[in-house]
């Protein structure tokens, strides 16, 4: 049965019990993020706090909060997202990012470093549903945007 | 079951004889329960055959040259357009051919916002400010995004009708909402999402009383039961080919003559002119002015195959048919626990598209519990997001019937339903499908 790869049990014990759930003050950006096929929305929140380097790449992921609605694959993203960012670096983040995006394009082909991705390597089997992928990448593209935002405001009010 | 002298039921099994798709295997050698016929319909042999054939003898651009196989083509186009017609009680020159039921809407929206720079014979289309728009808080998207886009373009008001918590129309303010202002009211015939047949007569008719024109979204209403435009009492009637067994890239737009013949064009280009100079151009007659570019002929004459395959089998039966199917699957499903039917509970005035909600898991979760099945639904919110949100739910599954499905296919989807329950711990997690 190939619905096992799909749901582990490590996604399901995330979506029955997600971690960090829950919009959370103080935040540099908020970003809500639709998925059009289906409905599903996440609202999510990044409070970054400078870095050696001040506000760049360096600058570090102080909180991610959510609040959002879905399948078990979005809602488990989700949770998982904000384990494996919270407490890094922008650029180590966007570098678990790109590694989440790459197995999540991997059509069931990938070789997840697990040392990188962590609980995140559950997800090798959403791979092979293309339907799904949108689902667990919501929550990631929603941080993305919001990280993007947060490094710009803090540009901003630097200058 | 066919033996009978009078008109029997619908075989199942023999219709599914015609369709080859329906004998293959999916995720690790499941049969195929094919529960998406409201998003597409699968095609019988006879409508493949029909097209094969087009293509292998009489292949040419219509309308166009003066040899053999143009003429040959120009004919099957014409005659597949009398077919069509004729399925739906129309004559030939009042049905226009689309790319789907999405463009015949487009059409008459553009047209109708075309008409202000269109000349004096298009004045009776004319929107603008002050004028009203109606649709319904069931539709498609394709039912209501043109016309938001036209109110947009206009400056008309576009109000709508609410539906109730058990999924049929509040028809209460029938004639405020339908007054000397509205222009159009565009309704859908049967709902995607909740089987509804909508009272699509009665409606058109206080329409007409205040002179406002009716646009009926027959594309899930067209495969399924009878359907006579004139019986309807509307002015325009749309339709999807590959919803009814027909081949993708063809709709309809029906409409009625005079209108037809007063309408401007939508879309403009080769085939659809009278006369053309480096200045302006005028218009052929109906239904060529609204066919620009070579037309999609395999597809007509697909669809022609596909009225004359559903005309043999009888529209009555296909209806009875599938009334039999969603009284069987309302009826099993209201007894399962932490399942929501949304749309009507009975069958009456409803036809065979059953959406429904699991309690506790989300129905991209139930759909894929029962792909791995190999049961095909469809999950999400079937273009109809305000309704979605009307009825209070983010998405829904959807099980939507044909002339090929059995109860059977609903005992498996019962069946599915439940394991969907254990594999998520809704119920105790025992015979975990798979």
């Amino acid at each position: 049965m190939k619905l096992d790869s799909m749901y582990q049990e490590i996604i399901l014990d995330h979506y029955r019990s997600p971690h960090n759930k829950g919009l959370r003050e103080p935040f540099d950006a908020e970003t809500h993020h639709i998925n059009p096929t289906c409905g599903d929305e996440v609202t999510l929140r990044v409070s970054l706090a400078g870095g050696p380097n001040g506000l760049d790449g360096s600058a570090v992921v102080r909180d991610v909060s959510y609040d959002s609605m879905g399948c078990s694959i979005s809602q488990a993203s989700a949770s998982v997202l904000t384990d494996l960012i919270i407490g890094k670096t922008v650029d180590d983040a966007m570098a678990v990012l790109g590694e989440f995006t790459a197995l999540m394009h991997s059509k069931g082909q990938g070789e997840p470093d697990e040392d990188v991705l962590e609980d995140a390597v559950a997800f090798a089997g959403v791979s092979q549903y293309p339907a799904r992928i949108k689902c667990a990448l919501l929550a990631w593209m929603a941080w993305k945007d919001a990280t993007a935002q947060s490094l710009e405001a803090k540009e901003e009010s630097a200058s | 079951m066919t033996d009978g002298a009078h008109p029997a039921p619908l075989d199942a099994e023999q219709v599914r004889a015609d369709f080859a798709i329906l004998a293959r295997t999916v995720r690790d050698g499941r049969p195929l329960v094919y529960l998406d016929s409201g998003a597409t319909s699968q095609k019988p042999r006879q409508v493949l055959d029909a097209e094969r054939a087009f293509y292998e003898r009489h292949n040419a651009a219509v309308h166009r040259g003066a040899h053999q196989l143009a003429e040959e083509a120009t004919d099957a186009y014409e005659g597949a357009r009398s077919t069509i017609a004729s399925f739906i009680g129309a004559a030939a020159e009042e049905v226009v051919f689309t790319k789907n039921a999405t463009e015949a809407i487009n059409l008459v929206a553009y047209a109708l916002s075309n008409a202000a720079t269109a000349g004096p014979e298009a004045e009776r289309f004319l929107v603008g400010p002050g004028d009203e728009i109606v649709v319904t808080e069931m539709e498609h998207h394709a039912n209501l995004v043109p016309w938001q886009q036209l109110c947009q373009r206009t400056g008309a008001t576009l109000r709508w009708f609410a539906v109730t918590d058990d999924g049929r129309l509040d028809l209460s303010d029938l004639d405020t909402l339908v007054n000397e202002r509205t222009r159009i009211v565009a309704l859908a015939h049967q709902s995607n999402v909740l089987g509804t047949v909508n009272p699509v007569r009665r409606i058109a008719d206080r329409a007409h009383e205040v002179g406002a024109l009716v646009l009926a979204d027959a594309a899930q209403s067209v495969p399924h039961m009878p359907v006579d435009v004139h019986e309807l009492g509307v002015d325009f009637l749309v339709f999807s080919g590959h919803k009814m067994l027909g081949p993708n890239g063809i709709g309809v737009l029906w409409g009625r003559a005079e209108l037809l013949a007063a309408m401007p064009p939508f879309i403009t280009g080769g085939s659809m002119i009278g006369v053309v100079h480096m200045e302006h151009s005028t218009w052929a007659d109906p239904p060529q002015r609204f066919e620009a570019g070579v037309p999609m002929a395999p597809q007509a004459v697909g669809l022609a195959a596909a009225c004359d395959y559903l005309s043999a089998i009888g529209m009555d039966r296909v209806a009875a048919h599938e009334h039999e199917l969603t009284a069987y699957a309302l009826e099993r499903l209201a007894a399962l626990d932490g399942v929501r039917i949304v749309g009507p509970a009975t069958a009456e005035d409803r036809g065979g598209a059953v959406s429904f909600t699991v309690d506790d898991i989300h129905p991209h979760d139930v759909g894929q519990v029962l792909d791995d099945l190999g049961l095909a639904v469809r999950v999400g919110h079937h273009c109809a997001w305000p309704l979605h949100r009307r009825m209070a739910a983010v998405a829904t599954t959807r099980a939507s019937f044909y002339v090929y499905n059995t109860t059977a296919d609903v005992d498996a989807l019962v069946e599915g339903i439940v394991a969907a329950q254990r594999f998520f711990g809704v119920l105790p997690r025992e015979g975990v499908p798979g």
